[in-house]
């Protein structure tokens, strides 16, 4: 066992801060990771703010996780001393559910074991995610990451690419599709990237014109302004997909207009309020509405290989360690293009102080 | 144009009562039919009490109608008088757009034309269904009742039975499939254990009685398919937990509030609700063959037309084994007084 330095809240301070974790030792099947960068959820906020319900404290945060592999357990096949590897939202899951048994982890009907916050299976504690200086994962956990991509930007793909990436595949978009991505975050920016490169026609949905430059410049073929009523009712039944990406309360029907007979309403984003459904919405022109967690191991590896292979990563803004209340601030505003990334092993260290 | 008697309602008169209606004269694709049996839907009665929105008067429902062929119009290839036929849920539709094309006939761009309460296409006022003595259908519209099947029974097929069929085929059912069915009605709620016999007589496998918790905690993700046919308020978010990961809720009930749901309960199994309507024209033709094929009918309480009010109330409290299907043949006349 080491301890590590990390930033998180613990039960008498709110605010992020630094402190001081333990990392198991080196078990056979593991890989110890010296995190390099970070990136900035915000199911991070969610989980410590205990948006999402109480959570066992200390809690450090952080699932979009890039590094360099210091040291392997003995019976650890695919990885090796200074390889450039990924940890995203799950590092352990039972193994032997019908899920787990078909490359569907994420879906582990034991419950899977999430990078933080979750029991550990041993008993002994919690898991503590990536905002730390290092982690120490199973290798059937650990994802390879293609050395032509900065590693800073690859990091969002972990969570962000990936949770729109899987449904994506899954729920049939291909080349040609007629596509409206609501939300340009995290997931949103991501979902425009890949869905563009998969050939798909894409529109992004926005109240304002304020985005239009950044939606055409990631792959959009257009946008559609949500606020111009004649533009809106002109698009109704226009589409086969919407992919919905807004973790805040809004008004889903609104949107399921947007979709023609037999279209697809894909929802990835984790509003904490019900959204109301009308069943004629479903029922006058067979729609679909579906959701998606993240993606399982196998298909994060062919998503990090697919973005080897054409060059895609995400949009970041690389922060020290100590600016991590204030981007979780301006998270809260969408004030970011898109995605905050902490620059771990350049500031995350003895001298750290979070500012608030 | 000719005048049949029908049941319907009125601006002044709230609940059905006999009336007049009029028929078209028989078009060159017409197919003229007199009706001996309607089933009567739950949405019949959510049309004329008006718990969908306005209607336009006299409201005459009934769109699971099984009838004779008295007259075809000169360019009817289809059909020939004598036989047995049937009217479902749509009399017309736009006929150019790509559902249309398709066989998805219901969900038309232009909006198809409903057995009742739609505007006609020239204009000329609505449609009136199957509550009625005879209706005048393009014959594109109209579909072949398996002579081995008995009349009255086959009347539901037409709405209640494709509604079900198609989804089913639709979303993947196949065999081996695990799929719960919540109501027992028409299409009523599961309720007790006195159903039992019915559910397994029907053909269920087993049944899970919903205010058991215990039970339906044990029955958490063991479904890969829910049929939802609940017209009523219901909270559907419980129901989710019965399906596994890529589990689909077929939803076909058409209740008429919204449901709540939280999106946390689509996404950690990557579980789809998916709706349906009715079917297309080629594909109700199918499954009507399937049913002559295998001997499948609706099980039915057959009454006149006088008790329609009556059989309405009931079918509120889901009380009926499992459709009521109006004798329009020999009940529907002149004499016909609709009891309250």
């Amino acid at each position: 066992m080491s301890q590590v330095y990390a930033l998180g809240v613990t039960e008498s301070q709110k605010h992020l801060q630094l402190i001081s974790i333990p990392r198991r030792e080196v078990g056979p099947s593991d890989v110890h990771i010296h995190v390099e960068y970070c990136g900035i959820c915000h199911s991070d906020l969610h989980h410590c703010r205990q948006e999402w319900g109480d959570t066992m404290k200390p809690s450090v945060p952080g699932h979009e996780i890039v590094g360099k592999v210091t040291q392997i357990g003995s019976l650890v096949t695919k990885f090796k001393v200074g390889d450039s590897v990924g940890v995203g939202c799950l590092v352990n899951s039972c193994r032997e559910c019908k899920p787990c048994g078909h490359s569907l982890v994420q879906y582990c009907t034991k419950g899977v074991v999430l990078t933080y916050g979750s029991p550990l299976t041993d008993g002994t504690g919690h898991t503590m995610g990536g905002y730390s200086q290092a982690m120490v994962v199973d290798e059937a956990f650990v994802l390879s990451v293609p050395t032509n991509l900065d590693p800073a930007a690859v990091a969002p793909l972990l969570c962000a690419g990936i949770t729109v990436y899987s449904p994506l595949k899954h729920y049939g978009v291909k080349a040609g599709s007629k596509i409206a991505v609501l939300g340009l975050g995290g997931l949103g920016h991501m979902a425009v990237k890949f869905a563009s490169k998969m050939g798909a026609h894409v529109t992004v949905l926005s109240r304002s014109e304020g985005k239009r430059q950044q939606a055409l410049a990631l792959g959009a073929e257009s946008v559609l302004i949500t606020t111009d009523a004649d533009a809106f009712n002109a698009a109704r039944s226009t589409f086969e997909f919407v992919l919905d990406t807004i973790g805040d309360e809004h008004d889903v029907s609104a949107y399921m207009d947007l979709l023609g007979v037999d279209g697809t309403y894909i929802m990835v984003g984790a509003s904490p309020k019900p959204f109301a459904l009308s069943a004629f919405s479903l029922i006058m022109k067979r729609i679909k509405i579906g959701g998606s967690a993240v993606g399982s191991i196998k298909e994060t590896q062919e998503m990090l290989d697919f973005c080897g292979e054409h060059g895609i990563v995400s949009d970041v803004e690389v922060v020290k360690a100590e600016y991590v209340e204030k981007a979780w601030e301006r998270v809260l505003k969408s004030d970011v293009k898109f995605r905050f990334v902490i620059d771990v092993a350049g500031s995350l260290n003895a001298d750290t102080v979070v500012q608030v | 144009m000719s005048n049949v008697l029908a049941i319907g309602v009125t601006e002044t008169q709230t609940k059905l009562h006999l009336l007049t209606i009029p028929r078209r004269a028989v078009g060159p694709n017409d197919v003229d039919i007199k009706i001996e049996y309607c089933g009567m839907c739950h949405s019949d009665l959510h049309h004329c009490r008006q718990e969908w929105g306005e209607t336009k008067k006299p409201s005459v429902p009934g769109h699971e109608i099984v009838g004779t062929v008295t007259q075809v119009g000169a360019k009817v290839s289809k059909f020939a008088v004598g036989q047995t036929v049937g009217v479902g849920c749509f009399v017309d539709s736009c006929r150019e757009c790509k559902e249309c094309g398709d066989d998805l006939i219901q969900y038309c761009a232009k909006g198809v034309t409903g057995t009742y309460g739609a505007p006609v296409k020239d204009g000329t006022g609505h449609t009136h269904g199957g509550y009625s003595q005879a209706i005048v259908v393009d014959e594109n519209y109209v579909l072949s009742i398996p002579s081995n099947l008995d009349q009255a029974a086959a009347a539901p097929l037409l709405c209640a039975g494709i509604t079900v069929w198609s989804p089913m085929k639709h979303y993947g059912v196949k065999a081996g499939s695990k799929i719960a069915v919540l109501g027992l009605g028409g299409l009523g709620h599961m309720g007790d254990e006195n159903k039992k016999p019915e559910a397994l007589a029907l053909g269920a496998e087993s049944l899970l009685v919903t205010s058991d918790k215990e039970a339906f905690k044990r029955a958490s993700r063991s479904f890969d398919f829910v049929i939802d046919t609940v017209s009523d308020d219901h909270d559907l978010a419980s129901y989710l937990s019965l399906l596994g990961t890529d589990g689909t809720y077929i939803l076909v009930g058409g209740s008429p509030k919204p449901f709540a749901l939280p999106a946390f309960s689509l996404i950690p199994k990557r579980i789809k609700i998916g709706g349906s309507l009715v079917g297309g024209i080629k594909e109700t033709q199918e499954m009507l063959d399937f049913c002559g094929a295998n001997n499948i009918v609706s099980e039915i309480e057959l009454v006149k037309a006088e008790y329609a009010e009556k059989a309405w109330d009931r079918m509120q409290k889901s009380d009926v084994k499992f459709r009521f299907v109006i004798d329009v043949g020999r009940s529907l006349n002149k004499d016909t007084q609709v009891k309250l």
